[in-house]
């Protein structure tokens, strides 16, 4: 392999960690920015859709276990959002660091449960036939160059959700109500919209897309009981860094900390990797302190 | 009022004669959580007091528990030679800047001076663009995640995973003795006493004042002319300085500072020790710590499986149904005792 | 406008807009020391947002606010308030946490570092002037009530005593009597009449029998900008004034009270 192919596939591997940062970060980028909250347990939303993939896959078989996976890990995981958004985060609507501290429970207990039910070291998930291949690219540079299949999956299935969420915000009668809320909830509220249910559907919509991530993980990494916690700072840094509610601004800070955390551990190493990360998503605050996409306000205090 | 204070000296006196009573097990937990509640008395000031959530007090536990070990490895090293876990890595040499840990003086100033610093810089970086509470408790998570995989990562320079332990000796005594054990353990009553003593004094100074109202609402505060930065970084500085300071007491006392005892989830737990007290009060600090330790001394011992489960259903109803913890729960008690009693209404406003 | 000489306040040419929408529109205005001003205008005036920019939460898009000679283009919220310029909000903007007293002496303090916040002990002029304020907004009985329990019209009453007790050369009062009763605003509009001279002090408000009350000059804004100055008599009869209070009538305040 050449320089040239040993960066490019690095670089790829950045595209395809920032796809699944994406996909986390998205749910959390949309219900932060809308209801002001930050559900610390989002990273169990990836395992539970890990272990429902495995699960799914267990039961229908290789071929199309993965498929229906997929489905169930994003239902399920919604239906718990839901649960999750019913019973604990509307009752400490306004207490955002509350929620922070509650959700953390929530956490805990999820990871303890599937360290019990599955055990602690996690199980594998086999890639189904259909994506165990790879696309290779011949040419002059890039002779020996190629793409694993599960890899282009993951970023074709995040391009995918990235834009039907996209387009049901852009489009879609919730989407209207979406932006309503985000732009001005007291007014939303009083000309008739039904926050609460929108509050819903978009912690819903959230974590169901998280579960999907968890899917998507499950195919190039075993999924144990903590693996949301390994993703889960960096898909904070990504909201912080996209800023409030925006899906421009969080496609464009997943790719710059998937592709930064790719590129700086071939320069250094992994933990050198985060103590860098860290250290420029702090410097990047004291230029950018509302994310790339900012919204300004005209509350006397924000939250 | 007097009858307050009366009672907080009872319990001082208690509690430094509980070498005479309690069995050695217990004293060494009580001494241990002793230290970390001076940790949770800065929490309950940064949190309670000024409405900063910090997710990663561990960092500045860990970076005072390090300055005193260092000074503990070096002192326990052969004469000219660099500790053990330096040679099994190949380094044969001291790296500079382990070398000034050699002096007492230096590693308990650096015990102190070294997260005070940090908590302050992170402080001013992150707050100097106005970003909310929730940004700052990430922020802080992320720097727990970054901190340890750094430390576990540099093996060779901190003992990695294993952290640093093996001491035989602290500050010239030995540390097996039972009689270093009583000096550390009235040594950490001491400082709580001074702690608590500070800290409230803190909270009644028109320091505390200030940063109560900033914790309700930064901008009112800045249309009263103050400007909210340097009382949120104070105070966080002195958080991290007690961190630190309970970081120094627990190596002394567990002869180990690791990067497990650090983490993300510790620093989190810290935050639930102060939770379950009652966030607005120093005594629930002090009295959360001991609580929730203890709890997880006996849970994890009896049913080890359980304690995860106990810890997240602790967070979830702490704040769901009790936020200003055992403290309020008590005050709400008493407050309703005394409605029992037949008062005279309060004069109607307006 | 107001006074020739050297004003302690002048706002000149200043525009303010919010994403498109002009708030304040290439608008000119002086204060004398000492001076008391009254401003009214239909809502969506720009009132609220000429405060917003004298005391720093808004920044002019051009133009500039001179206050004592400085330029305060470029100078933070908190500074501003210390060179002498203190503010009362629409809704009260008082310190819950804090009890009345603590509040009027975060108000009062005038070294408001934080260093010195450490061990600051209350000064004996400043103890007096906290005195002095709980007597004039008759809560001395209640100073150790938590601010968080007072009723509104107490709020109002918490929130004018630390603008007063910030001794601030420039008090800028917004709505000062909203939701106050008759007798209440009588006593407010005596309290800020008794304050000219020593300060100087821009009220904003809706109700013209409170405005009478000020007896002091009036200026009407209108669209962000300057509509009318003169008596209150004068901007009675006024016709501009008139037609842009009529032209709404649900808000006409003016002719209806």
């Amino acid at each position: 392999m050449s320089e040239t192919t040993l960066v490019a596939g690095q670089l790829f591997n950045g595209i395809s960690v920032a796809s699944i940062l994406l996909l986390a970060a998205l749910g959390l980028a949309l219900s932060f920015g809308l209801m002001r909250v930050i559900n610390m347990a989002h990273g169990e939303m990836l395992m539970m859709g890990g272990y429902l993939t495995y699960l799914s896959i267990a039961v229908f078989g290789k071929g199309a276990g993965f498929a229906v996976g997929l489905v169930v890990a994003f239902v399920g995981t919604a239906l718990f959002g839901a649960l999750l958004e019913i019973t604990l985060i509307r009752r400490l609507y306004g207490r955002p660091l509350d929620t922070l501290l509650a959700t953390w429970g929530v956490s805990l207990i999820l990871q303890q449960a599937a360290r019990s039910i599955f055990g602690p070291i996690g199980v594998e998930v086999t890639a189904p036939p259909w994506l165990s291949g790879t696309l290779s690219l011949g040419g002059t540079v890039m002779t020996g160059f190629s793409i694993p299949g599960v890899r282009a999956f993951i970023i074709v299935l995040a391009a995918v959700v990235l834009g039907a969420v996209a387009l049901i915000i852009a489009r879609t009668r919730l989407g209207l109500l979406i932006r309503a809320v985000h732009e001005n909830r007291p007014i939303a509220d009083a000309l008739g919209a039904n926050t609460r249910l929108v509050d819903l559907a978009v912690f819903a919509l959230g974590t169901g897309v998280a579960g999907l991530a968890g899917s998507a993980l499950s195919l190039i990494a075993p999924v144990t009981p903590t693996v949301g916690q390994s993703y889960i700072v960096y898909a904070f840094l990504v909201v912080i860094v996209g800023g409030l509610g925006s899906l421009t601004g969080t496609l464009v800070a997943a790719l710059l900390i998937g592709v930064f955390s790719a590129t700086a551990q071939i320069a250094t190493s992994q933990s050198f990797s985060d103590v860098l990360l860290l250290l420029c998503v702090i410097i990047f605050m004291q230029f950018r302190p509302r994310g790339i996409v900012s919204q300004g306000s005209r509350a006397l205090e924000e939250t | 009022m007097i009858r307050r204070e009366l009672g907080l000296v009872l319990v001082l006196v208690a509690a430094a004669c509980a070498p005479l009573y309690l069995p050695a097990y217990e004293l060494s937990l009580l001494g241990r959580f002793l230290a970390l509640a001076v940790l949770a008395m800065g929490i309950s000031l940064i949190w309670g007091t000024g409405g900063i959530l910090s997710l990663g007090q561990g960092v500045f536990f860990g970076l005072g528990g390090y300055a005193v070990a260092m000074h503990l490895k070096l002192a326990s090293a052969d004469p000219g030679a660099v500790p053990d876990f330096m040679q099994w890595s190949g380094l044969n040499t001291l790296p500079w800047w382990w070398t000034p840990f050699g002096n007492p003086a230096f590693a308990i100033a650096a015990a102190v001076i070294i997260p005070g610093t940090a908590a302050a810089a992170l402080a001013y970086l992150v707050f100097r663009r106005r970003v909310t509470g929730s940004y700052f408790a990430i922020i802080t998570q992320a720097l727990a995640l970054a901190a340890t995989t750094f430390i576990i990562s540099q093996q060779q320079y901190t003992g990695g995973f294993n952290g640093l332990t093996g001491f035989t000796s602290a500050f010239g005594f030995a540390l097996g003795d039972q009689r270093t054990q009583f000096g550390l353990y009235w040594v950490t009553v001491g400082i709580v006493a001074v702690t608590f003593v500070a800290v409230r004094a803190l909270q009644g100074s028109l320091f505390g004042k200030v940063l109560l109202a900033v914790r309700d609402g930064e901008n009112r505060v800045r249309f009263l002319g103050y400007d909210p930065l340097p009382f949120k970084v104070i105070a966080f500085a002195i958080a991290g300085v007690l961190a630190g300071v309970a970081g120094a007491l627990v190596t002394l006392d567990l002869g180990v500072i690791s990067p497990a005892m650090f983490g993300v989830v510790p620093s989190i737990e810290m935050v639930i020790w102060v939770a379950v007290g009652g966030r607005n009060s120093l005594l629930g600090a002090i009295v959360g710590t001991l609580i929730v330790n203890f709890g997880k001394d006996w849970i994890s011992s009896v049913f080890p499986d359980l304690w995860l489960h106990v810890v997240g259903a602790v967070f979830v109803l702490v704040v769901t149904v009790a936020p200003r913890g055992i403290v309020g729960l008590m005050q709400s008690v008493r407050t309703r005792s005394l409605r029992l009693r037949p008062v005279t209404p309060p004069a109607l406003v307006e | 406008m107001i006074d020739s000489g050297s004003p302690l306040l002048s706002v000149e040419h200043v525009t303010v807009s919010f994403d498109g929408y002009t708030a304040l529109d290439d608008l000119s205005f002086a204060l004398a020391s000492g001076a008391v001003h009254v401003l009214i205008g239909p809502n969506g005036a720009g009132k609220s947002t000429l405060l917003d920019t004298i005391i720093g939460r808004v920044r002019p898009a051009s133009g500039r606010i001179v206050f004592k000679g400085n330029d305060l283009r470029a100078v933070p919220e908190y500074a501003i308030v210390r060179l002498g310029v203190c503010r009362k909000f629409q809704t009260p903007g008082v310190l819950d946490a804090l009890t009345i007293e603590e509040n009027l002496r975060v108000a009062v303090t005038q070294n408001r570092g934080a260093w010195h916040a450490f061990r600051a002990k209350p000064t004996a002029a400043e103890r007096t002037r906290v005195d002095e304020v709980l007597a004039i907004i008759g809560l001395a009985e209640r100073r150790n009530a938590l601010a968080a329990e007072l009723a509104h019209g107490m709020r109002q009453w918490l929130e004018i005593g630390m603008v007063v007790a910030s001794d601030a050369d420039l008090l800028l009062l917004d709505e000062p009597a909203a939701g106050m009763t008759h007798g209440e605003a009588e006593a407010t509009a005596r309290l800020i009449r008794s304050l000219a001279g020593r300060h100087a002090v821009i009220v904003i408000d809706h109700d013209m029998d409170f405005v009478e009350q000020l007896d002091a000059p009036v200026s009407v804004l209108n669209m962000g900008r300057m509509l009318a100055h003169g008596s209150v008599d004068e901007i009675r009869r006024n016709p501009d004034v008139a037609a842009v209070y009529l032209g709404r009538p649900r808000e006409g305040d003016v002719a209806g009270r």
